[in-house]
């Protein structure tokens, strides 16, 4: 099997399996309970918490741990409008953003907030500028993603955060959801209010992730209950998934540098390759992400050429996967001004460590034949 | 361009005279022992100040790192750089850089190595003018800038440093002795440890536990309290002492008015015991005046009966709020308020007496023999060690396969 669809999931660590195994079956107990049984069970997530703000170099009691990506960006999206909207009620995001972000904005739309979404170039990425003409005196929150799911493109997050240093009203959340262990970003010295992260896109686990929240920031939490998590996320705390999480946090930063550079050169052979065959169409940046290249093939469905290459056994996929099951255009592929063809035909590509350089150049000709196969039909 | 350097000025401790060398060399180990985990750094000495050379470590952390030292006044980023024209321009402009946020800068440039051929007065526009050319709405304000970016060209070489960044004052931990603080889960014992700190006094703690009244995780909170202190200092030793018998024997024998004064009468006692045993030649409290019922002048008045050790109160003069302000500043008070119970609480008379006296307090106990109770509690107290980046937890090696 050659699995190129990383951005959806990755595959687990064997010994990030090992100890969400381990923690699910010795600590079971709650950290909340008083006995010792809970206490040690608390103090595992203490360290745990310690571990992932080292790593992250944040302070521990802003490492607030969710259940992955979705839940961090709603609960900053709307944690944010809610708690300041007597402030203000003028959002700002852009128009390439994740669902889990998009979708949180339409919401409070309809509660009568006025979201503006900023357009995005050719190549996906946003102009610093503006999101500057954008911000009005009730603007309480600006939400850029660091890296584009579909197409890879790495937004000019640091530029944007030392400008809302001006605007200390302003709050700026970060989709980080994919930048995570691929491009640089400092939460603190990017001024990064809010910035949310996710286990399994780092071969974590489901269910597992973080927001970010540093000590100014206060927010409605979107579930109320008992006091885990600062008050801002009630709810038994998933010490199993939380250990796994902060496990996969250290393993990804080991050698980080050479995983990046594993990346980027499997991204360039596989650019070179598409590139010099005429039916082929890059969407994505030369200068993006390193494990994302999303690809048109005009005229070829996209599901039809994936099942093709699934009998295969090469997995990637079309847009993203949180978004596949609706029909046809890309959004974000439209919203980077590219005609209605490759909006249809896109195809994506991610890349991670696990992967080979064989396994690239396979791809390759496979996707040669299965597209030769198709011709008749669909070229 | 980056800086190499971060420069350090000593404000009070520049002035102690004859033992001026003494505590030069304390500060110096006390940097030393706090970025042991920056390998690459090291420490340069000169005439009233210190360098901290970074040597490839990342010069914010190191900074953060060092604004916790007590002894240091003030500290900038430097780097030191050719006595060249471009790169006193770069250096300068990265100064500038540094200061997030500032709009008007201002350039000091000194000379001292004559033989450079730009005079001081043509050093100031010529930097000033490089960053005005690539920054956009900045302006020069030699009067009240926001940065003021020093230059100094001397024989060696050129010094430019950035903006001042506040230094922890105080004088450096181990330089005025060592006192024994009392330590409970609370909000102001590890406050009045820091203050104590502060003024260059090394700390050893006492913490009295009384298990199953109060559980391990009140003893975890004072381990975590300490390691926060140690931050300040290098280690701190927590004396544990095991206090269920004496408490147990107030509650039984002693009226519930005076249980509270009595209690801290023998801690007291045991603490001075300790102090004594371990050289310590004082005794530090959190105690405040006026905060709670056994807080008034009376209870100090009674308390401090049983012990002719000094008592250093840091807080007596404190408002809670302003306690309560350190605390968070100094990232103990999220330690604090976890919900445990310390041996204070659980004791808890339902109205202690807020104007005890000492005759009344010696008749009581001159009824009961407790001699034997603190005997044990000393013979039986054992020592933490706690240390900034050790981990104090009892099996938290454990946790090391799973993280």
């Amino acid at each position: 099997m050659i699995y190129l669809d990383n951005s959806a999931t990755t595959h687990p660590h064997p010994e990030v399996l090992n100890s969400f195994q381990k923690v699910a079956d010795q600590y079971y107990a709650n950290p909340s309970s008083v006995h010792s049984f809970g206490s040690e069970a608390e103090r595992l997530l203490d360290r745990s918490r310690k571990q992932a703000a080292q790593i992250l170099n944040v302070a521990p009691q802003e490492v607030i741990f969710t259940s992955g990506g979705t839940e961090g960006n709603n609960m900053a999206v709307k944690g944010i409008a809610l708690q300041h909207q007597s402030r203000g009620k003028h959002l700002i995001t852009t128009q390439i953003e994740h669902p889990s972000v998009m979708e949180a904005f339409r919401a409070l739309e309809t509660l009568g907030f006025d979201v503006t979404y900023i357009n995005v170039d050719r190549n996906g990425k946003v102009n610093p500028d503006d999101i500057k003409n954008a911000i009005r005196p009730d603007t309480i929150l600006v939400s850029v993603m660091s890296v584009n799911n579909e197409v890879g493109t790495i937004q000019p997050v640091r530029q944007i955060g030392q400008f809302l240093r001006s605007y200390p009203k302003v709050f700026f959340h970060v989709d980080h959801v994919q930048g995570l262990g691929k491009v640089d970003l400092s939460i603190k010295e990017w001024g990064i209010d809010l910035c949310t992260l996710s286990g399994h896109k780092i071969h974590g686990l489901k269910g597992t992730g973080a927001l970010i929240k540093q000590p100014h920031v206060t927010l409605f939490p979107l579930l109320h209950g008992g006091s885990q998590e600062s008050e801002v996320r009630a709810g038994t705390e998933n010490l199993p998934g939380t250990v796994a999480f902060v496990k996969a946090l250290r393993l990804l930063n080991e050698n980080l540098e050479q995983k990046v550079a594993h990346l980027a050169e499997m991204r360039q052979v596989l650019w070179k390759g598409l590139e010099e065959r005429a039916s082929y169409m890059i969407n994505s940046p030369e200068d993006g992400a390193p494990h994302i290249l999303n690809f048109s093939i005009p005229k070829y469905k996209p599901e039809v050429v994936i099942h093709a290459l699934g009998e295969e056994g090469i997995f990637i996929s079309t847009k993203s996967a949180c978004s596949s099951k609706q029909p046809d255009v890309s959004a974000v592929l439209k919203a980077c001004h590219l005609d209605y063809e490759r909006t249809t035909s896109a195809l994506r590509v991610s890349l991670s460590t696990l992967n080979e350089m064989d396994e690239i150049h396979t791809f390759l000709r496979k996707l040669d034949q299965t597209v030769e196969n198709l011709k008749a039909t669909m070229g | 361009m980056k800086f190499d350097r971060i420069m350090i000025r000593y404000g009070e401790m520049a002035l102690k005279g004859k033992n001026r060398r003494a505590f030069e060399q304390k500060l110096q180990s006390n940097i030393a022992i706090k970025l042991k985990k920056y390998s690459n750094t090291t420490i340069q000495k000169t005439q009233g100040r210190m360098y901290v050379l970074l040597n490839g470590e990342d010069p914010h952390q190191v900074m953060k790192e060092c604004q916790e030292i007590f002894g240091i006044h003030s500290l900038s980023f430097a780097v030191k750089i050719e006595k060249d024209e471009e790169e006193m321009k770069g250096a300068a402009l990265l100064a500038f850089q540094d200061a997030k946020g500032a709009r008007t800068f201002k350039i000091s440039s000194k000379r001292t190595d004559k033989t450079f051929p730009i005079p001081s007065q043509e050093m100031n526009p010529l930097l000033g003018g490089h960053i005005l050319r690539h920054t956009e709405g900045v302006t020069v304000d030699v009067h009240n800038p926001d940065v003021e970016i020093k230059v100094e060209v001397r024989h060696e070489g050129c010094y430019v440093t950035a903006q001042d960044y506040p230094g922890a004052g105080g004088l450096p931990v181990g330089t005025t002795g060592k006192s024994l603080l009392m330590l409970s889960g609370g909000i102001d014992s590890p406050v009045a440890g820091y203050l104590t700190m502060k003024r260059g006094v090394e700390i050893e703690a006492i913490h009295f536990h009384s298990p199953p009244y109060t559980s391990e995780r009140a003893k975890q909170k004072v381990i975590d309290l300490a390691q926060e202190l140690s931050k300040f200092g290098s280690k701190v030793k927590i004396h544990v002492i095991p206090f269920t018998g004496v408490q147990q024997t107030i509650h039984r024998e002693m009226p519930e008015g005076y249980s509270m004064t009595i209690m801290r009468r023998m801690m007291m006692r045991i603490s001075e015991r300790i102090a004594e045993r371990n050289g310590l030649l004082s005794i530090t409290t959190g105690e405040s005046l006026g905060q709670v019922a056994s807080q008034t002048m009376e209870s100090m008045n009674t308390i401090n009966e049983v012990t002719n050790y000094p008592i250093i109160r840091p807080l007596v003069s404190m408002d809670k709020i302003e306690i309560i302000d350190i605390s968070r500043t100094i990232g103990t008070y999220d330690i604090s308020i976890r919900p445990f119970e310390d041996c204070c609480t659980v004791f808890v008379p339902k109205s202690p007496k807020t104007k005890p006296t000492r005759e009344k307090a010696n008749y009581y106990e001159s009824n009961v023999d407790f001699n034997g109770d603190i005997e044990k509690a000393l013979q039986e107290s054992y020592i933490i060690e706690v240390s900034p980046d050790e981990h104090t937890g009892q099996e938290e090696d454990d946790f090391d396969d799973l993280l």
